[in-house]
């Protein structure tokens, strides 16, 4: 049967020169994407009517808050291919997808408590999806921290990897939350299926920025992945010729 | 589509709500920074590694013809 390719794209050197080609044209929507979003979120799209300037911030909020729920998923398959096929790239993405994941999960709760003041009047509650994004962020930090606490790179890898995947249990609750238990965060603005509530001047850019952030998600997957293959690759010929050239 | 806002000074202001947009903006811009930025000095810091084995390597094939 036809399993090449997927062994294929098991080799971190066919992965990482595949991926070279893509690097730039990726990088070049990403840039127009998030800046067309930006400058029409921050100034052209209308003032709401509750929350004045301040809601603004969703711009930024609502797509680092889906990337870092679908980063987690990201981390986790990773991790179980790892697991089960021991393939060391798959390794290098869950890696990857912890670091950027993490940093998109603290730039989702830092410009929540930032909205939450004028808006709320408070920095922090202890409100369902607050708090089980807060598990989130530590899931993420317990998977590096985790890969730094072995010597034995094999051993860290797999320990990770159950880390990660024990915790998706968390992702369903964390999307859920606002519709379990009705505190103070308000309901998905925007939804696949049925009307979304926000209006259509708002729901434009914002749907500019969730692409946006996407790609950026993908870019900078590619971007620390390949910088984990040159890293551990350094003794092949391929990578040295890669430095020197 | 218009410019929603009165003037420039009125757009950073943002009605008293620009310090919390405007940091929110900027905060995010450096931490996504740094992930474009860590990646590129890892890979440089392997590249400086590779140059020094590789002059030691050189060195050592120099003063095996010394001899």
């Amino acid at each position: 049967m036809g399993w090449q390719w997927f062994h294929r794209l098991g080799s971190p050197r066919w992965f990482y020169e595949k991926t070279s080609r893509w690097m730039f044209w990726l990088a070049l929507v990403t840039v127009v994407l998030l800046i067309v979003g930006t400058v029409w979120g921050l100034a052209f799209a209308p003032m709401d009517s509750k929350q004045g300037n301040s809601y603004r911030i969703i711009f930024i909020h609502v797509p680092t808050a889906f990337l870092a729920l679908a980063g987690y998923y990201v981390m986790a398959i990773a991790g179980a291919v790892g697991i089960i096929w021991q393939i060391k790239l798959s390794y290098m993405v869950m890696r990857s997808a912890a670091t950027i994941g993490a940093v998109l999960t603290f730039i989702a709760l830092l410009t929540g408590a930032v909205w939450g003041k004028p808006t709320w009047g408070t920095w922090w509650v202890w409100d369902a999806r607050i708090t089980s994004m807060l598990v989130l962020f530590f899931l993420y930090l317990g998977v590096i921290a985790l890969q730094g606490a072995y010597q034995n790179g094999v051993t860290a890898n797999k320990a990770s990897a159950i880390l990660a995947l024990v915790g998706t249990v968390n992702i369903p609750i964390i999307y859920k939350s606002v519709d379990w238990w009705f505190t103070l965060h308000q309901p998905a603005t925007l939804k696949f299926m049925g009307e979304s509530s926000i209006d259509i001047s708002m729901a434009y850019p914002l749907l500019v920025m969730i692409s946006g952030f996407y790609c950026l998600y993908a870019w900078l997957m590619l971007h620390w992945t390949r910088a984990e293959i040159v890293e551990s690759e350094q003794k092949t010929v391929w990578v040295r010729d890669l430095l020197k050239g | 589509m218009l410019f929603q806002f009165e003037s420039l000074t009125d757009f950073m202001y943002m009605s008293g709500h620009g310090p919390y947009v405007w940091g929110s903006y900027i905060v995010t811009a450096i931490a996504l920074g740094a992930l474009v930025v860590l990646p590129l000095l890892k890979q440089r810091q392997s590249f400086i590694r590779l140059k020094r084995q590789q002059r030691i390597e050189a060195g050592q094939s120099q003063s095996l013809i010394i001899k």
